[in-house]
């Protein structure tokens, strides 16, 4: 019984580690479907190894230790006041400050080579697509300024362009976030952010909020389709200038708190709502009007 | 104008059976114990040793049962948490509607780190920095009284949410514009600021009042570099809640103004910068966790040495290192919001800045590790959790470190990873910190042990538990899934949320095993009485005294002539085959009980209450109480009592009786 709670910790810890290495599934952070998430994704595996290099001996030591050591069937010396050594020290500083110093290397370079800011450089020189984003409560809207079409819940991008976001809420803060692509960025009222992202393999990648933003925070995910450019421009031209309009009305019926089931198309979208929005020119969208769970702002009633 | 303000009848929630009946049950509970307690005739032993005692030994203990009881709490949120995932699958709504799943989110982080861990770091340093320091109480004892009642009321407000109105819907930290009036118009965010308010000035009293005792108030000969590792660790703890906590409460002001007032701090309009608020809640948030961690690194510190029969490894470096990351914690902040797009250069500085914390928290570890090295191993309970804590912790603290690279950050942020990472350190170091504690110094504190074998069961439940929770959440967090989720649309993360949920069941089994085991320590008490005072072969000077230790705790104040001053002591007891010389006894002076701090915290009660609610004549009546308790307080003619030196005698002769020369026999492995 004495030594079968070490061996059991032991394997405890490797338990603990075995799925966090093997979480590859084929639709995770790790599978990248484009170059921003392939750059995080190396960054990412990089550091950990560099870190498992020290953390796996390190268990492995503090466990060996004390089975090696323990009371009732002692293997080692016993050395009552063993309580300093210049050299140990030497080593249990360096070990930590090397490592460190090591991955200050790759954060530097990689904070400054992957910052969301930062314009994607693409093979072929195409000018990016600019993409305009407001988190709504509790709904996503992009605008496709360029091409004068904006959509609800559903982004579509052509694969090996790049796409640069600017982004905006509505009224309470939102992360904008499709793992797949790689960076997160948070959206705020009165402020744009920005987000330079591209789809090199075409796929439909869930895209979702990850700042919670209230009730209705649950339902705000949508798809991101990613097709060739081809068909990225046969699917504007389906659509432009066809259907309900994104005005000023429009707009304000997207205001009203609730959820979207289904995806909307807008053939046109008015120009410089985006900025009217950022620039609070369109007053901040409305919260609930009363306190305690007011059923016209739950979720369970949407539109 | 009404007379109750805001409240009337809707505010009870009489359409939602959970939070109802919830209530009903802790409501019904909480009077039984009240007139079960009457009914014995306790009343008068309760208000006269217990509420008003002044005693830091019993102001621990309060505070730990009161984090026991809010840890449970917290984990009812939590059960409810992981089983509504579990239930919200595949379109799926479970059966907690969002409304309320986010009150129970947002009262679970509240309540695990505000009354949950903090008064159990709280309390486990009132009762034992100043026996270890070797001195008969804190600097201010009335002021700790009334600390912990404060922070009582902190608790109670928030509980109280539960059956009047509604708590935060907005998570534990309630970032604007969420937060505001505009998105939150209900009393839930007003309970939130007056319970951390009300509790804050508690916690800040605590800061100061173990700052000054560890500065001021040390036995004699006790240099800082001859203070045990633990009374270290609390002074970087009780120093950060001191530079800290101020920064907590004025930007909870500027949110009350804000919603009270009309003010635009943090408002979306009339230029107020919501982003403000994130970056000075994290300016007090980062400190935070060091402020619940470093204890626990000190308890573990004092557990390797004592359990591997040998001084600490590196006692120096240890002291340097818990100073270097109390300095670095104050420095790292951003990491919280890599995200905002502060761009390159300020993101790598602080994602620089967090991985540089990891140097001193290795150093630790490698030090606990050669302080087994050559010393005989008890795996003893309280060393089971100093050993799980290792084997868990440099994993939460790789996974921080991973946070803490802003390109992997853009993929993890608000990710499962993020919450798997964060409890792996929080459940891996503080709570396995404080039941370590718990396990070590109950003994001291009520004279006898805890039952061994309930203990290990507790921890390998516990252990497991953690690791089928929580492994799961990493996995899910790489898989893209994000937190604070009402249900889940997302298939590929089901089997995942499932194994956690699974998980919370194998972790109730542990708290429950908890539960038992003080249930049969308590029963068992006579064969597991401790008489001498010293069960674990300790080494510091909390060790000197009986089980439970007198009010005075030291019949003399013992001389210091170095590090582990207890175990010097001992050694040369053991050498002369005799303990030292029966000293001459002298009465000794106590500080008086006061009820002070119980009515002052009994009026803030109502005044949170009244200011939640808006009843203004309340508030104003409430606040004239609290402050004429204080001018009382202030006017009082005595304030101490002493004991006579044939008392003290009779106690110390009694502790020497039971230290006779076959105790000193038995002790140490080379005696």
């Amino acid at each position: 019984m004495k030594g079968f709670p070490l061996k059991l910790m032991g394997f405890a810890a490797a338990a603990a580690l075995l799925p966090a290495l093997s979480a590859c599934s084929h639709q995770g952070i790790l599978d990248s479907a484009g170059p921003v998430s392939a750059g995080e994704r190396t960054i990412l595996l990089n550091s950990t190894v560099i870190m498992l290099a020290i953390v796996i001996p390190t268990i492995v030591a503090a466990l060996g230790f004390a089975w090696w050591y323990r009371a009732d069937r002692p293997k080692g010396r016993y050395r009552p006041d063993w309580a300093y050594s210049g050299r140990v020290e030497l080593v249990v500083w360096s070990i930590p400050i090397l490592v460190i110093l090591f991955l200050a290397g790759v954060i530097w370079v990689g904070s400054h080579q992957l910052d969301p800011y930062t314009p994607l450089e693409s093979e072929k020189r195409t000018r990016p697509l600019e993409v305009q984003v407001v988190s709504l409560d509790w709904k996503w809207l992009f605008i496709y300024p360029e091409q004068g079409v904006a959509t609800v819940n559903m982004l579509v991008l052509p694969t090996g362009v790049p796409v640069h976001f600017s982004l905006t809420s509505a009224s309470v803060m939102n992360v904008f976030f499709v793992h797949r692509l790689g960076s997160m960025i948070y959206t705020m009222n009165g402020m744009v952010s920005q987000l330079n992202l591209q789809a090199d393999k075409p796929g439909d990648y869930y895209g979702q909020s990850a700042q919670f933003s209230g009730d209705g925070f649950s339902d705000m995910n949508f798809v991101t389709h990613a097709v060739p450019p081809t068909q990225f421009n046969a699917w504007i031209a389906a659509h432009k200038g066809k259907g309900p309009a994104l005005d000023e009305a429009a707009y304000a019926q997207l205001s009203k708190q609730g959820v979207v089931k289904q995806p909307i198309i807008f053939g046109t979208a008015a120009p410089g709502l985006f900025d009217r929005i950022a620039q609070q020119k369109i007053a901040p969208q409305p919260g609930p009007q009363e306190g305690r769970p007011e059923p016209q702002v739950s979720p369970r009633t949407a539109q | 104008m009404k007379l109750l303000g805001k409240l009337d009848w809707s505010a009870i929630p009489l359409d939602q059976p959970i939070p109802l009946i919830a209530s009903a049950v802790a409501g019904g509970a909480v009077v039984a114990v009240l007139v079960y307690a009457w009914a014995k005739g306790w009343w008068p032993y309760i208000w006269h040793e217990w509420i008003t005692s002044v005693d830091h030994k019993r102001i621990g203990v309060m505070y730990i049962i009161l984090a026991a009881l809010m840890l449970l709490r917290g984990f009812a949120d939590a059960v409810m948490m992981r089983s509504q995932q579990a239930l919200a699958l595949h379109g799926a709504q479970g059966y907690l509607p969002p409304e309320h799943y986010d009150q129970v989110f947002s009262a679970h982080g509240t309540i695990m780190i505000f009354f949950g861990g903090m008064p159990f770091v709280i309390g486990l340093m009132n009762y034992v920095v100043p026996l270890q320091l070797g001195v008969r109480d804190v600097a201010f004892p009335t002021w700790n009284n009334t600390g912990f009642w404060l922070t009582a009321t902190g608790a109670l407000l928030v509980n109280l949410s539960l059956a009047v109105g509604e708590f935060a819907r907005t998570g534990w930290l309630p970032y604007p514009p969420l937060s505001e009036l505009a998105y939150s118009p209900g009393v839930g965010v007003d309970y939130y600021l007056w319970a951390l308010q009300i509790s804050g000035v508690g916690t800040l009293s605590t800061g100061i009042n173990l700052v000054t005792t560890i500065l001021k108030m040390r036995a004699p000969g006790m240099s800082y570099l001859r203070m045990p590792i633990f009374c270290w660790t609390s002074l970087a703890s009780n120093l950060l809640i001191v530079a800290a906590f101020p920064i907590l409460t004025a930007t909870l002001a500027m949110l009350t103004l804000d919603r009270y007032m009309g003010f635009h701090f943090f408002t979306n309009d009339a230029g107020g910068n919501p982003m403000m608020f994130v970056n000075l809640i994290w300016a007090w948030g980062h400190p935070e966790v060091y402020i619940l961690i470093l204890p626990c690194f000190g308890i573990f510190s004092e557990i390797f040495s004592t359990f591997s029969s040998k001084p600490l490894f590196g006692y120096r470096s240890m002291v340097m290192a818990t100073m270097f990351i109390c300095i670095v914690s104050f420095l790292v902040w951003l990491h919280h919001f890599f995200t905002m797009g502060a761009g390159g250069d300020v993101n790598a500085a602080f994602g620089i800045a967090t991985s540089i914390i990891a140097v001193g928290t290795g150093v630790k570890v490698y030090n606990w590790i050669f302080t087994m090295y050559g010393g005989r191993v008890r795996l003893s309970v309280p060393m089971l959790w100093a050993l799980g804590f290792v084997a868990t912790f440099v994993i939460g603290g790789m996974t921080g470190v991973m946070l803490a690279v802003p390109p992997a950050d853009f993929i993890l942020h608000n990710s499962l990873f993020l919450v798997a990472h964060f409890h792996n350190v929080i459940i891996g170091g503080v709570i396995f910190g404080c039941f370590a504690g718990y396990e070590y110094w109950f003994p001291k504190a009520f004279g006898f042990r805890l039952h061994e074998g309930w203990g290990r069961i507790a921890f390998w439940l516990t252990l497991l538990g953690f690791i089928a929770t929580f492994m799961p959440l990493y996995i899910v967090g790489m898989e893209g899934m994000t937190r604070r989720l009402q249900h889940v649309d997302n298939p590929l993360w089901d089997p995942w949320i499932l194994l956690a949920g699974f998980g919370t069941i194998i972790i109730f089994l542990g708290v429950a095993s908890q539960i038992v085991q003080l249930v049969v320590s308590i029963r068992m008490r006579e064969q597991l009485r401790d008489v001498t005072g010293d069960p674990w072969d300790g080494r510091t000077l909390e060790w000197v005294t009986p089980s439970p230790p007198p009010t005075f705790n030291f019949p003399v104040l013992h001389d210091v002539h170095g590090e582990d001053a207890y175990w010097g002591m001992k050694r040369a007891a053991i050498a002369q085959e005799r303990l030292y010389e029966e000293p001459d006894y002298k009465p000794i002076e106590m500080p008086r009980n006061s009820p002070t701090g119980f009515i002052t915290a009994f009026f803030a009660s109502i005044m949170g209450f009244s200011l939640i609610w808006h009843i203004w004549w309340l508030v104003a009546l409430a606040f004239v109480g609290a402050y004429a308790t204080f001018v009382v307080f202030a006017w009082r003619d005595e304030d101490e009592y002493e004991i006579p030196a044939e008392e003290v005698a009779r106690i110390d002769r009694e502790r020497r009786a039971a230290r006779g020369p076959e105790w000193l026999a038995s002790m140490g492995p080379q005696a």
